[in-house]
């Protein structure tokens, strides 16, 4: 259990982080979403410790996260960076030594993923002549390679093509299947909603949305109704509780407030017109996001 | 610690086998080789041609200054002119070195003029000017009845003998010896600084621009990541030092087997004489000098974000080494200057000076305890101030370019009390 305790960062003026409390449990996939600047690194970094938090304290399985236990947590940076001028695999064995794992077994594991990520045939080459994808999979590797058992992920998946993202998506779950407890942010919502069972949405420092997914989308209250028609359907702004239209090339979709209003938009619609589907959704992790924080974020 | 071995081999051999020490030390290695048999490739790039002057005037006066010219380098020939203008022509077109006349008007004026295509000092015509001014000497006692054994009573050098009342000063000798050992020291650590800082410098600033940084200080203290980088680069010194003390040595050995003058050379430039506690001194201080500058160095290279940028940072840093440099040059001459005194206790010049004095002078052990107790205070004080610099540094990106940033580092890494 991971346990962000009251934490807010400041430099100088500006607060990164604004009295965060989160409690990321055991084994499991826990998304943190946000926009550039929300305070997403920030955080990470003082789960990692390279920043202190100004005030509050971040305990994992109720001890600080000190430099002896760098060999049990993975990092992924934002920021990606590898020595260009090394081989990929004197890379991996120095990064994995780092993290303490000895060189003859980091070797097997590093040509098991390799093989996994079907880049064995670079293990010689050096990581500035590979694509950026594939060093991308080279700096994924460097931070699972000791098997760690927290597993720190900032935008995994940003700058890979659909292909690489399903891959690494995979890798991400097995690695919870096998018990590692893995943090990850992201801007991609459908990234999110896919792989996360707890979530928390970050704006400028402050959590505006924590907890189970599942829970948060039903308390959220709000649903969408999908319907298909070839009718005009612009009527149905004015039903009550109809909080937004949308048009679609098939119809249109609906945002109300709760769900008995699907009831009442039902019922205008079968005066009116033929409609060939009329479904009600869950809420997207992206209509959360908006209402909760103002703003569209892609 | 066992991160501080690893990340200490890592600097440590993938230095090694870049291209840029292999080709950097190949080319040193090429000078050094060269220096070391300076005399075989002076000779082979020597004219071995005589040297004509043509000549024009008395001839008593002429020959008798051939024969003394001669003694001191037989490559001077002389010959007779047959007219000025021809003489004269001869010059111009190279064909010979120079053109003397002599004119000897009365018994003890003794005139000369020089031709020469330029008119720039050369040994030839000072040594013509010398030896013609010793034979009007010679003609001038002489005419006035001097005998000859009077006349070498008369040149005969005083004896001027220097005794040193204080025990405590040095010889003479030990003087010239300290001087060599003080000038090989200075030049090396200087040398040390700038280039292995530098190196320490760019390559913190490498492993930040390459943002491969965050990943290694959230797997290994940025102290300890700083310290096995400066060790690191360190051995990597060392190595290439004592490859090219090696290399000289053995030339040096193989020169002294053959060569008695390079035997002699060395006896007086008193490398193989020298106090042992004079090397321990190099040493340390050496030691000592190359780990303060090195943690300014590894400090100043966490605050740049691209590489380009590292040589406008280090600048400071240069530009006190060179001061110290300069300084202790101005001490070899004058080591008991109170400006040498002061200096030596400032902790960025202490390498140089404290040991410039020590060599060069008799200094009182606790002078030598405390400019040393300084100089690690300092460096102490700037490795726990560098460390936290460091670790902020390394986190900030941007275009950081001003010891402004030095502040927004500290402050990044400010410990909070909870």
């Amino acid at each position: 259990m991971l346990k962000i305790d009251n934490i807010t960062k400041r430099f100088g003026e500006h607060i990164a982080v604004d009295n965060l409390s989160l409690q990321i449990p055991e084994k499991e996939l826990f998304g943190f979403l946000g926009g550039n600047g929300a305070g997403k690194t920030t955080t990470f970094r003082m789960i990692l410790s390279l920043l202190d938090p100004t005030e509050g304290r971040i305990l994992w399985n109720d001890e600080k996260i000190s430099y002896n236990k760098s060999h049990l947590i993975g990092y992924l940076p934002e920021e990606r960076g590898l020595y260009p001028k090394l081989k990929v695999k004197e890379q991996l064995i120095y990064l994995a030594k780092l993290r303490g794992m000895p060189a003859n077994e980091s070797i097997k594991s590093l040509e098991r993923w390799l093989e996994r990520f079907e880049i064995s045939h670079y293990i010689d080459k050096k990581v500035e002549e590979l694509s950026k994808g594939n060093q991308q999979k080279i700096q994924f590797i460097s931070a699972v390679l000791h098997e760690p058992k927290l597993l720190i992920l900032d935008e995994p998946f940003s700058g890979l093509d659909p292909i690489n993202v399903e891959m690494l998506k995979k890798a991400v779950i097995d690695l919870k299947n096998d018990g590692t407890s893995i943090v990850f942010s992201s801007h991609r919502m459908d990234h999110v909603e896919e792989l996360c069972e707890h979530i928390c949405i970050l704006r400028e420092g402050k959590a505006v949305v924590q907890g189970n997914l599942q829970e948060i989308k039903q308390s959220f209250g709000k649903k969408n109704i999908i319907i298909h028609s070839e009718d005009e359907l612009q009527f149905l702004q004015e039903v009550e509780g109809v909080l937004d239209y949308k048009a679609t090339m098939q119809g249109c979709v609906l945002q109300i407030e709760e769900e008995r209003i699907a009831k009442n938009v039902f019922q205008a619609l079968q005066e009116e017109v033929f409609v060939r589907k009329f479904e009600i959704e869950e809420p997207t992790l992206n209509d959360i996001f908006i209402a909760k924080v103002g703003e569209k974020y892609e | 610690m066992n991160k501080f071995w690893t990340i200490l081999g890592h600097t440590y051999v993938s230095k090694l086998k870049s291209k840029a020490f292999m080709i950097s030390t190949a080319i040193t290695l090429v000078f050094v080789i060269a220096a070391a048999n300076i005399d075989v490739i002076i000779k082979l790039f020597q004219d071995e041609d005589d040297k004509i002057v043509l000549i024009e005037g008395d001839t008593e006066v002429a020959n008798m200054l051939e024969m003394s010219v001669q003694q001191m380098d037989e490559r001077i020939v002389f010959k007779e002119s047959e007219s000025e203008e021809l003489s004269k022509k001869m010059v111009q077109e190279d064909e010979a070195a120079a053109f003397l006349v002599i004119d000897v008007n009365d018994p003890n004026i003794l005139t000369a003029t020089y031709y020469e295509n330029k008119a720039s000092e050369s040994n030839v015509q000072s040594m013509i000017h010398q030896q013609l001014q010793q034979l009007k000497v010679a003609i001038a006692t002489e005419q006035a009845g001097v005998d000859e054994a009077t006349l070498m009573d008369i040149n005969e050098p005083i004896s001027f003998e220097k005794v040193a009342l204080d025990e405590a000063t040095k010889t003479d000798e030990e003087l010239n010896q300290a001087r060599v050992i003080v000038y090989i020291m200075l030049f090396v650590l200087y040398m040390a600084v700038i280039i292995y800082g530098q190196m320490i410098a760019t390559d913190v600033a490498t492993e930040k621009s390459s943002r491969v940084m965050e990943i290694l200080i959230s797997s290994a203290p940025p102290v300890t990541h700083m310290f096995a980088k400066i060790f690191g680069v360190a051995l990597l010194g060392l190595t290439q030092i004592l490859l090219f003390f090696f290399v000289s040595f053995s030339f040096i050995k193989y020169k002294i087997t053959t060569s008695v003058e390079v035997s002699e050379t060395l006896d007086m430039i008193g490398i193989s004489s020298a106090p042992i506690s004079i090397y321990v001194y190099a040493l340390l201080f050496f030691v000592l000098g190359y780990l303060l500058y090195a943690t300014i160095a590894a400090m100043l290279g966490s605050l740049v974000s691209r590489v380009e940028d590292v040589q406008q940072l280090i600048l400071p840093m240069t530009l006190l080494i060179m001061v110290a440099f300069f300084i202790a040059m101005f001490g070899l001459s004058v080591p008991d200057a109170t400006f040498i005194t002061v200096t030596s206790y400032i902790p960025f010049f202490t390498p140089m000076i404290m040991f410039l004095r020590i060599g060069m002078l008799e200094i009182a052990t606790w002078e030598i305890i405390l400019s040393i107790g300084i100089l690690v205070g300092t460096t102490i004080l700037f490795a726990v101030i560098g460390a936290r610099i460091y670790r902020g540094g390394v986190l900030m990106y941007g275009p950081s370019r001003s010891l402004k940033d030095l502040k927004n580092a500290f402050q990044l890494s400010k410990k909070e009390k909870n």
